[in-house]
């Protein structure tokens, strides 16, 4: 099966004029297509690091990041916003939908940046909130919305431009059970039916049992 | 994408009610004296009736006299416009005219001050004029020093209580004058054109003038085409260089050939041997002096967008994750930006024009009449348009800049 994340011997250590902080240390790991990894470890360990290098939202210190069989080292800021448009999507935790914006608005925001006319990119956000089951909620606003519904609308907004791999950061920790539920089921849902590649940081380890594969970290290792 | 950017800065605006108020305030604010400024400008220096013909027309409006320990600067003189300025290659039509001077009239015990203008017949034929009664005065009038005079409207009211005029006399500055012809106001910071009643040279109350190469007249030269000015400059200039200076206390004479806003910049800007009148240099003062005073509005705006920006920089890591680039985001911002400031244009061209009709209407400025006309409002179109451009372009830079992840953790870099 073709590999669709591929990290080898990635470090990423921030450093300020006093402290350096090793984020992750030669972290290496390949992620095949259509799989659904999680990735657990106690607060502070990069697990959210881990997943915004893989995002491309942040550069490693050092070592390779593949995407897809394309190695970005070498990308620009234009490229990498190309590659993120076309290749990932992003769960958060915290949702992060845009409160000015409609729903609907709210999934198109990844069409927008690529070239395609308005009545399209409706379809698109339309089919994709038809999906997560909230097409009677186009028009309203995430302040009208319970966590759930939100997290939903997130993942449509996620999926609307079918990218090949989602990232996904505690999309269920700030759910209660029920919900968290809810999500896991779109998202195996997506896995299974569109053979999309997900990566989730979680806390739970019953969420995390739910998945393919677990990777662990400590204190940005990759420990067995 | 535009759309969704409009929609975006429409329902942000009205979300930060307070915030957009201030905005708007100053945007609209700023944009008022500036546009007021302008619309001030251009009424005094753009073509309006009746200098219709401004594009090739130009004027002696200055003449200064320099000798070793003194000079004098001044308008020409009478002498000076009828011997050196006639005549001269490619000039259609020359014309003399005076400043208007204060008069008294006592109409039946009260008393009426007027803006007595002393002219020659070319002058109405350079300047057009719409008649609404009569006409002007001829060559055989000037020649024959008849006391005529055409008047303007509010002269016609005061006198005649705003009947017919043409036939009746008026008395003005001890004279009597027989009104031949009306004309509509025209407006006092107009100076070429701008008079109460207009009167032959020739009726001046003594012949003195004939004889003063400074003081007191300005010239009118209709050329052919604008092609011809330089030419026209060169040969007056030639002409008065050689002119015969009154004692020989005096050594150097110029009066330019230029316009009006030439004169101006040549009053304010030339030197004492100088006669190039260095335009360019009052455009450098107006230019600036509108450039500083958007500036300080311009910078309190950059502060208050940049605070809401990082306000929403959860939006702008949003928005990167999902594949917009520095361009994007730039873009989406000034065009919320630009949204801000032509709104706030619009509230400052509607407060523009009421604060001209007040302008207008009252009487500090007898006879104004500013406009909002096409090119006013181009003008302040733009003005908006670079308002938004300065006020956005950083604070829309900086955001782009924002890293996604600090971004999302809505922190600013």
């Amino acid at each position: 099966m073709q590999t669709m994340i591929q990290l080898e011997g990635v470090d990423k250590v921030y450093r300020t004029d006093r402290i350096e902080t090793v984020a992750l240390s030669s972290i290496n790991l390949d992620v095949k297509a259509g799989e659904f990894v999680s990735v657990m470890g106690p607060s502070g360990c990069g697990k959210s690091t881990l997943l915004n290098v893989i995002g491309l939202l942040d550069e490693p210190t050092k070592g390779r990041v593949q995407l897809n069989g394309t190695a970005v080292s070498s990308y620009r800021d234009a490229a990498l916003a190309k590659m993120r448009n076309r290749e990932l999507g992003f769960i958060f935790q915290t949702f992060h939908l845009i409160p000015d914006l409609s729903v609907a608005d709210n999934v198109e925001i990844p069409l927008l940046y690529r070239r395609m006319a308005g009545a399209e990119r409706r379809k698109l956000a339309l089919a994709a909130l038809e999906r997560v089951g909230l097409t009677s909620r186009i028009h309203h606003f995430p302040s009208q919305l319970s966590g759930g519904q939100q997290q939903r609308v997130a993942i449509a907004r996620a999926v609307v431009g079918s990218p090949r791999i989602l990232l996904a950061d505690e999309p269920t920790g700030n759910l209660d059970s029920q919900m968290g539920d809810e999500i896991m089921h779109l998202l195996h849902g997506l896995q299974k039916d569109s053979g999309t590649t997900i990566v989730m940081v979680t806390h739970d380890p019953r969420l995390a049992d739910q998945t393919q594969r677990i990777v662990r970290l400590f204190d940005g290792r990759q420990v067995q | 994408m535009l759309r969704s950017y409009l929609k975006l800065a429409w329902r942000v605006l009205w979300r930060r009610k307070f915030f957009t108020l201030i905005s708007l305030f100053g945007i609209s604010f700023t944009l008022v004296v500036l546009m007021v400024a302008t619309a001030v400008l251009d009424h005094v220096f753009a073509p309006l009736a009746p200098e219709v013909r401004q594009a090739r027309t130009l004027g002696i409006f200055r003449a200064r006299m320099i000798g070793d320990h003194r000079s004098q600067t001044s308008m020409p003189g009478y002498q000076l416009l009828d011997t050196y300025a006639r005549n001269l290659p490619g000039v259609e039509r020359m014309a003399i005219f005076s400043m208007a001077q204060t008069v008294y009239s006592y109409p039946s015990g009260q008393r009426i001050k007027s803006l007595l203008k002393r002219t020659d017949a070319e002058y109405w034929r350079i300047l057009d004029f719409t008649f609404l009664e009569g006409g002007p005065f001829t060559d055989q009038d000037v020649a024959n020093a008849s006391f005529v005079a055409v008047i303007n409207q509010t002269t016609r009211d005061r006198f005649f209580g705003g009947a017919p005029a043409v036939g009746r006399t008026l008395e003005a500055d001890g004279q009597r004058f027989r009104v031949i012809g009306v004309v509509p106001d025209v407006p006092v910071l107009r100076l070429v054109a701008n008079g109460d009643i207009y009167a032959p040279v020739t009726t001046a109350k003594s012949d003195a003038y004939t004889r003063q190469l400074m003081g007191g007249f300005g010239g009118l030269l209709l050329a052919r085409s604008p092609a011809d000015f330089p030419a026209i400059k060169a040969e007056l200039a030639t002409r008065i260089r050689a002119a015969q200076l009154p004692d020989k206390q005096w050594q150097r004479l110029f009066a330019p050939a230029e316009t009006f806003f030439e004169s101006i910049a040549g009053n304010l800007f030339g030197g004492r041997d100088d006669e190039r009148s260095h335009p360019e240099r009052l455009w450098a003062v107006i230019v600036t002096a509108m450039l500083l005073f958007s500036l300080l509005p311009a910078v309190n705006l950059v502060n208050l967008n940049m605070s809401r920006i990082m306000e929403r920089a959860s939006e702008i890591g949003v928005r990167k994750a999902f594949g917009a680039s520095s361009r994007a985001l730039v873009a989406q911002f000034i065009v919320e930006n630009l949204v801000l400031t032509l709104v706030g244009g619009a509230a400052g061209l509607s407060l523009s024009a009421l604060v001209l009709r007040a302008l207008n209407t009252s009487s500090l400025i007898p006879h104004a009449h500013f406009t909002i006309n096409v090119r006013i409002f181009l003008y302040g179109l733009g003005l908006a348009m670079f308002f938004g451009l300065l006020s956005g372009v950083y604070p829309a830079w900086r955001m782009s800049r924002l890293h996604p992840v600090q971004a999302l953790k809505g922190a600013s870099r």
